[in-house]
């Protein structure tokens, strides 16, 4: 195996940073706009997003929550068990709001898919973005782009993408990973 | 971490006794993602949408029919329905041809409810679907164990360390025996009680308390599990009549507030108001009869969906 930081230490906050800004130059005030984290990773990007956004706008009220998307995923039956599901905590409307998907790596996109139906269950959002930390560049197997992207990548399959957060794992940091 | 696979040790759901401690608590935690899907405005996940499942009855129910169905609508897929009092059985179809002839339609799963004990595992043998159990004679009903000690899970935060009485016809009842399995599995202590005609001679070999006193057992537990006096299984007298039964093992509001704490009731259905537990019992603040019933659609979800991502 061999590891290849993407991004790290400073560059890793300058790209939150970043990120948050070009949601401000949409969203303004976030008054009728929300953030999702799908589970189980990007809920850990949202909260980060979401913590800068208070920062910057310590007037505005953001809101934020976690979508679960493991009962609307395409490959049940098709793997080897049936995944575990994590909680979906949604304590607000999205009905007629611009929702804003966030996820770690934007791979296939099938997750993302999944995410859109899963989110339709609670009402129909005016508007869905999508933002992620880590574009895989070429590797679509549907027609997903994002709107907020931190880094592209290009990678080839056998390679994995992770995402590491000072919660969970002490560092924030992007590995990509080969096999040699 | 989510994501990862997790597999029941078992294809199918034919008793508590094939589960081991960890299956059970895995389908605990699906069951409470599911009973929060339940509580949403859209209470539809597509994650069944292709598989077929028969509802097979060879008994009659009511709730256990209704919340599998209800589950497995819930959980998109489609269901056929049958009934054994309208069907070629009483032509005299054999079981396993009349399980066949279903399954040629192209049916994934079997749920089963059957007079004889050992139904599911005999056919379990004999067929490729995968079969769920819901109540084989006086053996096991694997699901109503599981959702009553998902409903004591959630009355008291854990089953480990809590007094569970099982009291009534122990003698007919399969709830009482996948109940006893299920709560040990879970460390719950178990004791059994009811008139000596109608408590199993070798009972004690489970591991259960034995009790013929109704008051001793209920000041003793933290949860009392009332059950129903199966008269359509006795095909003898067990005892003189319902009147002295409910007398002597019948719970009433007086009983009830005369103990010294606040026990939790529990019946798994259908209730003989005025036999083994009255009308103002069963509608208390302590009963969690209906809450049962709730849980019972998501717990079902759960296992439908742990056995049917297997591949």
């Amino acid at each position: 195996m061999q590891n290849l930081t993407l991004l790290d230490g400073q560059k890793f906050q300058i790209t939150i940073k970043r990120l948050c800004h070009q949601l401000i130059e949409n969203h303004n005030d976030f008054s009728n706009s929300v953030i999702l984290g799908i589970q189980p990773r990007g809920i850990f990007l949202a909260e980060r997003i979401t913590a800068e956004l208070q920062q910057i706008l310590p007037n505005a009220k953001i809101l934020s929550g976690n979508l679960d998307i493991t009962f609307y995923r395409d490959d049940f039956r098709r793997r080897e068990g049936p995944l575990v599901p994590s909680s979906t905590e949604i304590d607000f409307i999205i009905e007629g709001k611009k929702v804003i998907l966030v996820d770690d790596v934007l791979w296939t996109g099938r997750t993302i898919r999944s995410a859109m139906d899963a989110m339709l269950a609670f009402g129909r959002p005016e508007k869905v973005e999508l933002l992620v930390l880590v574009d895989r560049r070429f590797a679509r197997h549907l027609p997903i782009e994002p709107d907020y992207i931190g880094i592209q990548v290009d990678t080839i399959n056998s390679q994995r993408v992770i995402v590491s957060w000072k919660e969970t794992e002490q560092e924030d940091k992007v590995v990509l990973l080969s096999e040699k | 971490m989510a994501d990862q696979n997790q597999i029941l040790s078992t294809r199918h759901l034919l008793g508590i006794k094939d589960l081991n401690e960890k299956d059970i608590q895995l389908i605990f935690e699906t069951a409470d993602t599911f009973k929060d899907v339940l509580n949403r405005p859209i209470k539809k996940v597509p994650s069944l949408r292709d598989i077929t499942i028969a509802n097979i009855f060879f008994e009659n129910s009511t709730r256990t029919r209704l919340s599998f169905e209800l589950a497995q609508k819930r959980l998109s897929a489609d269901t056929i329905n049958f009934a054994a009092s309208s069907s070629s059985v009483s032509k005299g179809e054999t079981l396993i041809d009349t399980v066949n002839n279903i399954l040629a339609m192209k049916v994934d799963m079997v749920v089963m409810r059957h007079p004889y004990p050992g139904a599911g595992i005999f056919l379990s043998k004999r067929v490729k679907a995968q079969i769920v159990n819901a109540g084989d004679g006086a053996h096991e009903h694997p699901t109503q164990a599981l959702l009553d000690a998902f409903s004591i899970r959630e009355k008291y935060g854990d089953v480990a360390g809590k007094k569970v009485a099982i009291i009534g016809d122990i003698l007919h009842s399969r709830v009482a025996l996948s109940n006893i399995l299920c709560l040990q599995k879970l460390g719950a202590e178990v004791m059994v009680c009811g008139p000596t005609t109608l408590i199993p001679k070798y009972i004690k070999t489970l591991g259960v308390k034995v009790e013929f006193d109704l008051m001793k057992a209920l000041n003793w537990c933290d949860v009392a599990n009332m059950l129903r006096i199966q008269l359509e299984r006795q095909d003898i007298k067990y005892f003189p009549s319902l009147r002295e039964y409910s007398m002597l093992y019948g719970l009433n509001k007086n009983i009830l507030d005369s103990l010294d704490k606040e026990i939790t009731v529990m019946h798994p259905g259908p209730i003989n108001r005025g036999v083994e537990i009255t009308s103002d019992v069963a509608d208390s603040k302590q009963s969690i009869i209906l809450d049962q019933v709730e849980n019972g659609v998501a717990v079902r979800m759960a296992v439908l969906y742990l056995l049917a991502g297997q591949k």
